[in-house]
């Protein structure tokens, strides 16, 4: 359904430098710089798929969106989603397409959110049945109805996001693009956001590409996830594979009964200690779980034990220091 | 033109939830040209006539031109303001819609408060026309309409091409300025009390005095033969507008590769 092929994109940056001589200097030749924010990108992605898009600041997330929701034209390589190729057929293509800028609204900041959607309505053309019906499935599944009749402007970030979410599923679209959709966000609404995320996919079969800091988000929802840095992709694959490549670790938590010395095992690091609690990390391929946890019960007396993998964060660092970046 | 209707009914939304700043501006746009058209006055109430032409006949000048520019200012104000569309990013917004570009500018701003700028330039239209000894026949009334569209074809032509500008620069597009604001002003008064190359420029470039003091001769009954000629005249503003929307377009095409 989406197929990138050696897609380059580079920019002309204009260079500045401090100090006024060289600002008086830049008023008449500007030196530029060429920066490659895309290098060789190549993926594809099946119907019905949600893709993590992961990478730090700069290294070309937004890009990607923008040549694949044909804002901008890359320097070579081939794009086809659906069929079209998002830069030559822009307007037949976009309207299969949603695309939520999490830093940037797109609704009308001074009227009712409802007025918004229905000005969308008539851009997008879409028929009265389909509009009213999607319509009452986003105000019900997204928790709405209370606010569509407020300006936006005076909606809470939270409130907000779910709009423009709302708004960028009004007309059906296949596939939908989330830049940063949890950005700013409180616990309750990026749970409410990865939520419905997750429905209309289910039950809708919309294809998401979300790109995003947060990794509880990729956690949450992504089946599979792309990594890019500096312009090239990185990782192509599933969280768990991305886990089993570097998280043969594992970190065990242990309450116990009041004990006044730490517990040391062979093999073990000890991150934390305190008399009623300590967190162990270990290599499972060296010191298994169940070794660990005979030695502890030998020693203290244990009241609550939790094993966990690696946080994505850790492996994500992981990632980067691997491809020097 | 549905949708478009459709735009002007939520930016009016918008604008009506500030009424009173709404109503103060509607007055002060109308109050300002007054200025100008009072500096007319007293300028021939000193020397009677300029160069062959009356009070009032300067008036009716005056009139069409701020009444174009006052209507294009009111629709065509998305691309007088683009450039802090771009400078935010949101046209990239405009980008993943399914309409084109130009509709979704005009449809992103409309001056609701330029309206008394309009009632003003009007009600000296008819004033002018009034006490101005000539018969208004069919044409002539005609000619005025043409006069008044392509002069609002003239003016957007203009924004559209500044606006363009700001697709490679947001910096130094004050210079245009001078084109529109500075058109505007020249435009006011009767082509023929300027010199030759500036009655060239606004003619043969930008064609303002071929939507006003050319096909005035006409109304005013001044022309000596050739008074289609002078009567189409202001069809110049459909030629004027077309390259502005190529520009436009190169601009954008500019932007999608450039991404700044």
């Amino acid at each position: 359904m989406i197929a990138l092929q050696g897609i380059n994109k580079s920019f002309k940056v204009a260079r500045r430098t401090a100090g006024v001589r060289q600002a008086v200097k830049a008023l008449f030749a500007r030196e530029h710089t060429i920066v490659e924010a895309l290098h060789n990108i190549s993926f594809e992605i099946s119907p019905g798929e949600i893709v993590g898009y992961i990478g730090p600041n700069g290294a070309g997330k937004s890009t990607t969106i923008k040549v694949m929701s044909g804002i901008l034209v890359p320097d070579n390589g081939t794009c086809k989603i659906l069929g079209y190729t998002p830069w030559q057929d822009r307007a037949a293509y976009v309207r299969n397409i949603g695309v939520v800028f999490g830093q940037r609204t797109q609704l009308w900041w001074d009227v009712p959110v409802i007025d918004s959607f229905g000005l969308l309505r008539d851009i997008y053309k879409i028929p009265g049945d389909v509009y009213h019906a999607n319509l009452a499935m986003l105000t019900e599944s997204l928790a709405l109805t209370d606010i569509v009749q407020t300006p936006v402007r005076q909606l809470s970030l939270g409130q907000r996001m779910r709009c423009e979410i709302a708004a960028s599923l009004l007309h059906d679209p296949k596939i939908l693009f989330l830049d940063e959709p949890t950005i700013g966000l409180d616990a309750a609404s990026k749970i409410a956001v990865r939520q419905f995320i997750k429905r209309i996919n289910k039950e809708r079969g919309v294809t998401v590409i979300l790109t995003t800091h947060d990794m509880n988000d990729i956690e949450a929802l992504a089946d599979r996830i792309l990594m890019i840095g500096k312009g090239t992709l990185l990782y192509d694959g599933t969280l768990n594979d991305l886990r089993s490549r570097f998280g043969s670790k594992r970190i065990v938590t242990v309450d116990y009964r009041e004990h006044y010395e730490p517990v040391p095992i062979d093999g073990v690091t000890c991150l934390s200690w305190s008399p009623e609690r300590a967190v162990y990390s270990m290599d499972i391929e060296v010191t298994p779980v169940a070794s660990v946890i005979a030695r502890l019960s030998e020693q203290v007396e244990v009241v609550d034990l939790e094993v966990g993998t690696t946080p994505v964060e850790e492996l994500v660092l992981e990632l980067y220091k691997e491809h020097r970046i | 033109m549905y949708l478009y209707l459709k735009y002007i009914s939520i930016l009016f939304k918008s604008q009506a939830q500030y009424r009173l700043s709404f109503w103060l501006l509607t007055v002060g746009q109308a109050l300002t040209p007054l200025t100008v058209l009072a500096g007319l006055y007293f300028m021939f109430a000193q020397f009677g006539q300029v160069k062959g032409w009356t009070f009032y006949e300067a008036a009716l000048c005056y009139a069409v031109i701020g009444l174009s520019y006052a209507l294009s200012e009111t629709f065509a104000r998305g691309f007088d303001m683009f450039s802090s569309l771009v400078g935010s990013g949101d046209f990239d917004r405009l980008l993943v819609r399914p309409r084109s570009t130009i509709l979704q500018v005009l449809g992103s701003k409309f001056e609701f408060a330029r309206l008394g700028r309009m009632l003003q330039s009007l009600i000296v239209l008819f004033w002018s026309l009034s006490k101005l000894p000539i018969e208004l026949t069919f044409p002539k009334l005609f000619t005025l309409m043409l006069m008044i569209v392509c002069g609002v074809l003239i003016f957007s032509g203009l924004f559209v091409a500044t606006a363009s500008l700001s697709f490679w620069t947001i910096q130094g597009i004050e210079v245009a300025n001078v084109f529109t604001d500075g058109g505007r002003e020249m435009a006011k008064y009767p082509l023929s009390i300027y010199e030759k190359w500036v009655t060239n420029f606004f003619t043969y470039v930008i064609p303002l005095g071929c939507v006003n003091y050319l096909p005035l001769l006409y109304v005013l009954g001044r022309t000596d033969g050739h008074q289609l000629r002078y009567m189409l005249s202001p069809l110049a503003g459909v030629v004027f507008i077309l390259p502005c929307l190529l520009l436009w377009h190169i601009g954008v095409r500019h932007y999608r590769s450039t991404g700044s």
